[in-house]
């Protein structure tokens, strides 16, 4: 009998502490309050890419006077979660949203819930195939892309046979980074073969496991292609491994990883997204939003080739994150 | 009262007290959803609304049909980590039969839910006949199921745009007057359904008995390979029917989702007090463990709590729900 009241009370007792110990940080999230709320729905956020953007987010909003929180699904696969997420956003009555959608037609029921609230949407990373978002603030994932392949065709002298680590081949980010690099190759560099795609799902270790296996079956492989942070330090990790110094690598993305490799020249270098002026633009398009202005349909935020040569170039310094 | 509990009484043998058991381990469940819904009623003025509890209910839909599914699987002594890709792979299916084969709402629907049963019947078979551990077999089973959703698929998700209806099966309301979502009611159909075949048919009686003593039931007659069979394929129609749900939820069959889904439908099932060694749980057991997961994951949001805290507090919770069972367990 004793046990039994003990288990019962402990369960309702370590609930409740455990989501008092929280209770600080409610005073931010129900407490309402003049400033403009503005809540972020993204594809991910615990990859320094996403931590990158939120930190953007904040700093804008710090600077003018805006709230914001930064959910997303851990892994961008789960649309589901995403679609939870947005549900409970909205509950909570904000000011503006900011929305990355992993698949936007299914995000189109809510979005829908969102205009008839006038509550106004900015996407922001990939597009929404809606009419409903103010204003769409991205990258050109192809572009990007295209850029890399010709950086890496460039150092090869438009011969020799790449390969490709692609971090997903279901979301847009995946699959226009893997067609941006591809189709650049295909149109301007004839010399070039480019094997098949081999998909590690942004995994470190899955990515150099992957490009050991390039390796050992093409050992005249001259250059390998990745398509984020976690395949970037997969491919440098598995070439490594592998005890290869011969093959150029080109990347995207930052972090401590990747900038290391392409300080040392273990990498020849990567494109860049700038995420930090992401989460600007999407915070500063979100209150002219709220101010009534007129938003250009899209805001791009740029992309940039960094390698050993500029890397410590200020304008580059800015946009990588550690 | 006495029929409901008569088929755990007769398997685990635990008479009149084990029954009782049951009851408080529910009631102590129910009891942490009504204190966690409190809290947050009082935390956040947006969480006593009534379209957030419609919002919360919605969100419970597919890890709940899961749960249901893998409750029999559980209680039954077993194990199935395939729920989540052959979730996955069932709407796929889905997608195959009705925008590929372009086969009619009333009959895509029934074959996508069967698949499920077809993916529950292999693990069946290489569970009982070919006596692999469910825990491997069913890992197997998971990889096999989520490669083969993104091989059917071409690794792109299927939408069911020109599918009249098919959204309408989660999102539509079919009650009149209210915005209450029709996969609410599609969950708590499939718990009804389940409910009654655990406690007053042979099927759940043997899911029992299996549970608390597979050779002792075997020696009383039953047969316990073919009955195993049926279990796992019972549980598999859960698996079809979330795939449905989630499908039409999202109106697309998304191939790479459901990893991860299997640990969050069994972490439902345990803080709704099935035991994970097998012959005891309940079926408004797990829905109570379902609805306590995904409250806290709405509340915590609601409240804007800050993303890697929330995961830490639902480990609690879990950590918490078991260890009071235990304690519970070692008293008798």
């Amino acid at each position: 009998m004793k046990a039994r009241k003990i288990g019962a009370a402990l369960a309702g007792a370590a609930v409740a502490l455990t989501l008092a110990a929280c209770g600080s940080g409610d005073a931010s999230g129900s407490g309402g309050g003049e400033e403009p709320y503005i809540a972020i729905v993204s594809k991910g956020f615990q990859h320094q890419f996403w931590q990158a953007v939120k930190k953007g987010a904040e700093q804008e909003a710090q600077k003018r006077g805006a709230r914001i929180t930064f959910v997303g699904p851990a892994t961008e696969q789960e649309v589901e979660e995403q679609m939870n997420m947005l549900t409970n956003a909205l509950a909570k009555q904000p000011d503006a949203i900011g929305f990355a959608a992993l698949d936007s037609r299914a995000a189109a029921p809510l979005l829908n819930q969102a205009q008839s609230s006038d509550i106004p949407v900015i996407a922001f990373d990939s597009g929404v195939e809606s009419d409903i978002p103010a204003t769409t603030v991205a990258t050109d994932n192809k572009a990007a892309a295209a850029e890399a392949a010709k950086q890496l065709s460039e150092r090869l002298g438009g011969e020799g046979k790449v390969a490709l680590v692609v971090h997903d081949q279901t979301s847009l980010s995946g699959t226009d980074r893997r067609d941006g690099f591809v189709e650049w190759m295909k149109e301007n560099a004839p010399g070039i073969t480019v094997l098949d795609p081999q998909y590690g799902g942004g995994d470190q270790l899955e990515s150099t496991n992957i490009t050991k296996s390039i390796l050992s079956a093409n050992p005249d492989l001259d250059g390998i292609y990745a398509s984020n942070e976690g395949s970037a330090i997969g491919v440098i990790k598995g070439v490594q491994e592998a005890g290869r110094d011969d093959v150029t690598i080109v990347g995207f993305d930052s972090g401590t990883a990747q900038i290391e490799a392409i300080k040392d020249g273990r990498m020849a270098g990567a494109v860049t997204q700038n995420p930090i002026g992401m989460g600007e633009q999407l915070v500063d398009a979100a209150l002219k939003a709220l101010d009534g202005q007129q938003l250009p349909k899209a805001i791009d935020t740029s992309f940039y080739w960094y390698d050993k040569d500029n890397i410590d170039d200020p304008k580059i310094r800015e946009v990588l994150y550690e | 009262m006495t029929l409901l509990e008569a088929p755990a009484r007769e398997s685990t043998g635990g008479g009149l007290a084990s029954a009782a058991r049951n009851r408080l381990q529910q009631l102590l469940a129910f009891a942490s959803l009504i204190v966690i819904c409190g809290f947050f009623s009082v935390a956040s003025r947006y969480f006593f609304t009534y379209g957030n509890f419609t919002a919360i209910l919605f969100s419970t839909v597919v890890i709940g049909t899961l749960a249901i599914g893998t409750t029999f699987v559980i209680i039954s002594g077993g194990i199935d980590l395939s729920i989540g890709t052959g979730m996955a792979l069932c709407a796929v299916m889905s997608g195959v039969f009705l925008v590929d084969l372009g086969l009619p709402l009333a009959l895509g629907v029934p074959a996508a839910i069967l698949f499920g049963g077809l993916i529950g019947l292999v693990n069946g078979i290489n569970v009982s006949v070919f006596k692999i551990p469910p825990f491997i077999a069913t890992l197997a089973m998971m990889l096999v199921a989520g490669g083969l959703a993104l091989v059917l698929s071409d690794s792109a998700p299927i939408y069911f745009t020109d599918v009249e209806g098919y959204v309408e099966l989660s999102t539509g309301s079919l009650l009149p007057g209210v915005e209450f979502p029709n996969a609410v009611l599609v969950l708590l159909g499939a718990a009804l359904v389940a409910g009654v075949l655990l406690t007053k048919t042979v099927l759940g009686r043997y899911t029992y008995s299996m549970g608390s003593n597979e050779e002792a039931t075997a020696l009383s007659g039953i047969n316990v390979r073919k009955w195993k069979i049926a279990i796992y394929a019972f549980a598999g129609l859960f698996i079809g029917l979330a795939g449905v749900m989630i499908s039409a939820r999202l109106g697309s069959a998304q191939p790479a989702t459901g990893m991860g889904y299997e640990l969050q439908a069994i972490a439902a099932v345990v803080i709704g007090g099935t035991s994970l060694s097998g012959g005891k749980g309940s079926i408004v057991g797990t829905l109570i463990g379902a609805l306590i997961i995904s409250v806290l994951n709405n509340g915590l949001q609601i409240m804007s709590i800050p993303q890697e805290w929330q995961n830490v507090i639902l480990g609690c919770v879990i950590l918490v729900a078991v260890y009071a069972d235990m304690l519970r367990k070692k008293e008798t």
